[in-house]
């Protein structure tokens, strides 16, 4: 199996808010913590283009970099997880993510911040699977269950992809071909450092123009 | 052997006083997700612990459930 990976397609995202929702919901993240949200363009303006972030669980992860506890690993199907019990809240991965996905807690204190939460593919975390420690601390391990990301699943117009990469760039091939036009698909190529990711092509270029 | 006696226990008190390992402690090892949770609330149609069960029902869910291309026509 290649990587798993996410796609929002701009052409499709109508904003609803549908994938934050779910997601909330299915690891009781809370109050203030938000792994996913939507991102709008232009808001407000004709033409408009709004796209679904979190955490794109990148090939070379920046956040893996920098942290200074070494709290990430990497499952073998290329989804970024991290410790909790190991991370000491920093803070050093928010500001090297590109996508804004760590996320910290502050309902404590003297604006204390709590260990990093973030988008774990729904592939819950170190502890045992399905357990409720895990659940606790990372939310459902949905890929445990045989099931993809509950965003994803989720989406009314199927905007976000997420899933094996061959088979999610395949879908997102032919959604282009057939309407011919929207290959930008954002993120991708800061993620998963695709050279052609980012650059329409040339029936593409006419059909955004038009 | 008095002086044997005061060697031996002096060595045990110094022994006591080294400091305990203080490596960091990461657990790396997480649990294959094919590996399944072993209950009974999982998707159907695969065998929890079969690896190559666990990538084709996700690959077909992948397509089932995204691909409308596929789906619709």
């Amino acid at each position: 199996m290649a990587r798993m990976k996410f796609i929002c397609d701009a052409e499709r995202c109508i904003e609803c808010n549908g994938c934050v929702t779910a997601c909330k919901n299915e690891h009781e993240v809370p109050w203030g913590v938000n792994r996913r949200r939507v991102v709008t363009l232009n808001d407000g303006v004709p033409g408009e283009k709004s796209i679904s972030v979190a955490c794109m669980h990148c090939s070379d992860a920046p956040c893996m970099a920098v942290c200074p506890v070494n709290c990430f690993y990497r499952t073998d199907e290329g989804v970024v997880l991290h410790d909790k019990d190991v991370c000491i809240g920093c803070g050093y991965c928010a500001y090297a993510c590109p996508f804004g996905a760590p996320q910290f807690p502050s309902q404590g204190m003297f604006g204390v911040r709590g260990k990093m939460d973030k988008c774990t593919f729904c592939a819950g975390g170190p502890e045992a699977n399905g357990s409720q420690a895990e659940f606790e601390k990372y939310g459902r391990n949905r890929l445990a269950e045989g099931k993809l990301p509950v965003c994803a699943e989720m989406c009314a117009t199927k905007a976000l992809i997420a899933g094996d990469g061959d088979v999610v760039a395949d879908i997102m091939r032919n959604r282009v071909l057939q309407r011919g036009k929207g290959a930008e698909v954002w993120g991708w190529g800061t993620a998963y450092g695709s050279k052609q990711a980012g650059q329409p092509g040339a029936g593409a270029a006419q059909g955004v123009k038009s | 052997m008095k002086t044997l006696l005061f060697a031996m226990a002096l060595v045990a008190a110094l022994g006591a006083c080294s400091e305990r390992p203080q490596a960091l402690q990461t657990s790396k090892q997480d649990t294959p997700a094919y590996s399944g949770t072993g209950k009974a609330f999982a998707n159907p149609g695969w065998k929890q612990g079969d690896k190559a069960s666990w990538e084709s029902q996700l690959k077909a869910r992948s397509q089932y459930g995204q691909n409308d291309y596929t789906r619709m026509n």
